[in-house]
């Protein structure tokens, strides 16, 4: 099929993005790289009235580092994001989760922000954001905002953007971790996953965890942090006991959707043994004995 | 006409190079990359399969990237370089050195797929003229085809890398 009619606007600034969005509220779409957007006007599940682009605001597509977090405006695509330096050295989970979203030819033109906003529930970018502890910046006429990543998502393709605001950037925390990982099962590569599972965790030099996120995306309204998970590997000697318990644990906690693609016992087994891998991989990547 | 009425028109004044050449018209904003070159331009090796970004037979390159011509309005195209699939062999004598690879390892067999998975491969190549299986793998991830199976696409791919390398050494 093909688009429904649309008014197509090219802002210059992001003030005047604001203004549409004022005026048109709802019935206004904002355009980034297009490749979750555009399949939904070509399958005429979305109809907005107007169709605001943004491809073409100046300034908003190079990655920076700040004192304490990198920079990530709307306008970087996510390849670029993948073969940045930056993100090599700063962000090396974010790095790695890129490379399971979609195809290169996808991830040319689509954009971190643009996932962020787009919030599917299977979304490696999401999933990340909530691992470290990101925040979005959003824009608006009432001002500037910065939405902690784990207040940000609310549902299904719902989050806590207003009408008249578009994500200006995302900021991820300058942290360095000793060891991260992300898995994810998905039936065939580019698909969306059916699990993925991020985790970040510092063990001390006496090869005990001392902190540790876990962040899965199991088929549920939004990504989430496994807090209890984390707790408990919090002290524990880093190695394959207290991954193992860590894994059948989050098996229980995860909040695990059911659907079409898998069900949700199946989804809680995937947890188990992607978490597993996740953490092993985690480990051993401090360089610490992972007995 | 003022810029600000431009802004909301239906249609819009596109520029953009196809291949090499220049080319400009009028084009109704909601129409996609992918139909203004088979229907405005009149390049129909692009082809169309599912219009959402899945199948891959739409891809083109943009300003030197690999991207799905379905995906992207034709007017987000003013001003952009694009190569289709017509534009790979030099000249109408000898097709592209991917080209004569696919002939020669059977790499198509009904050949709707063939477009895209050439212009995918050329991208590839273009930034790793030497890449491994796993990197074939991954670009054509985002390609289907329902014919061949893949396995003598990955080496057709394969094999052009190796004859345009040594192409590239023996000049
Ligand atoms: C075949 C295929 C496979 C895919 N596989 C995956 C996958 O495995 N994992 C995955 O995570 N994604 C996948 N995607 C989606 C892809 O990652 C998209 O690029 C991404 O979800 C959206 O980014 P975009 O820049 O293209 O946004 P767009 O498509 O332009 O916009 C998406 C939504 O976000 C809004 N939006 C965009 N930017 C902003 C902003 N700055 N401020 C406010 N609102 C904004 C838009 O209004 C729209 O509602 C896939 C897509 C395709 C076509
Ligand atoms: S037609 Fe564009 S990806 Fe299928
Ligand atoms: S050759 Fe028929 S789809 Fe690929």
């Amino acid at each position: 099929m093909k688009p429904a009619p649309f008014q197509y606007v090219v802002p210059e600034s992001l003030e005047e993005v604001m203004d549409i969005l004022g005026q048109h509220g709802a019935e206004a779409k904002v355009l980034a790289g297009g490749q979750s957007l555009m399949p939904l006007l070509n399958m005429r599940l979305a109809r907005p009235a107007v169709l605001v682009d943004i491809n073409r605001l100046p300034g908003l597509d190079q990655i920076a580092v700040e004192d304490t977090a990198v920079e990530i405006p709307c306008l970087v695509r996510q390849r670029a994001a993948e073969r940045s330096p930056i993100v090599a050295e700063e962000l090396p989970l974010l790095r790695e989760a890129l490379r399971h979203v979609a195809h290169p030819q996808i991830r040319n033109r689509g954009t971190i922000c643009g996932s962020i906003a787009h919030a599917d529930p299977a979304a490696e970018l999401a999933l990340v954001l909530v691992a470290l502890e990101g925040e979005v910046v959003a824009v608006g006429r009432g001002g500037e905002r910065r939405i902690p990543a784990n207040a940000f998502f609310r549902g299904i393709f719902t989050t806590a953007l207003e009408a008249d605001e578009v994500i200006r950037s995302v900021r991820i925390p300058r942290r360095r971790f000793s060891g991260q990982a992300f898995r994810e099962f998905s039936p065939r590569a580019g698909d969306f996953a059916l699990v993925a599972v991020a985790v970040a965790l510092d063990v001390d030099p006496q090869g005990r965890v001392q902190t540790a996120r876990v962040a899965v995306a199991a088929g549920s309204d939004v990504p989430a942090r496994l807090t209890e998970v984390e707790a408990r590997l919090q002290g524990a000697q880093a190695g394959a006991e207290a991954v193992k318990a860590a894994a059948a644990q989050a098996r229980e906690a995860v909040q695990a959707g059911s659907d079409a693609h898998a069900s949700e016992a199946y989804r809680r087994h995937l947890t188990e043994v992607l978490t597993e891998e996740a953490l092993l991989a985690a480990m051993a990547t401090t360089g610490g004995n992972v007995a | 006409m003022s810029t600000e009425q431009l802004k909301t028109e239906a249609e819009r004044p596109v520029a953009f190079t196809v291949n090499g050449q220049a080319w400009r018209g009028w084009v109704e904003v909601r129409r996609t990359l992918a139909d203004v070159l088979r229907e405005e331009v009149g390049l129909l090796g692009t082809h169309v399969g599912c219009e959402h970004g899945v199948c891959g037979a739409c891809t083109v390159l943009v300003n030197g990237q690999a991207v799905r011509s379905c995906l992207m309005l034709a007017v987000q195209a003013d001003g952009c370089e694009i190569l289709t699939v017509e534009g790979l062999s030099e000249s109408t004598e000898r097709l592209h050195p991917l080209q004569e690879s696919f002939w020669d390892h059977h790499a198509l067999q009904c050949g709707f797929c063939t477009p895209g998975v050439l212009l995918s491969a050329y991208a590839l190549l273009q930034e790793n003229p030497q890449p491994t299986l796993e990197d074939i793998h991954e670009w054509l991830s985002g390609n289907v085809c329902r014919c061949t199976g893949y396995q003598n696409i990955v080496e057709a791919i394969s094999d052009a890398a190796s004859r345009l390398s040594a192409e590239k050494g023996g000049r």
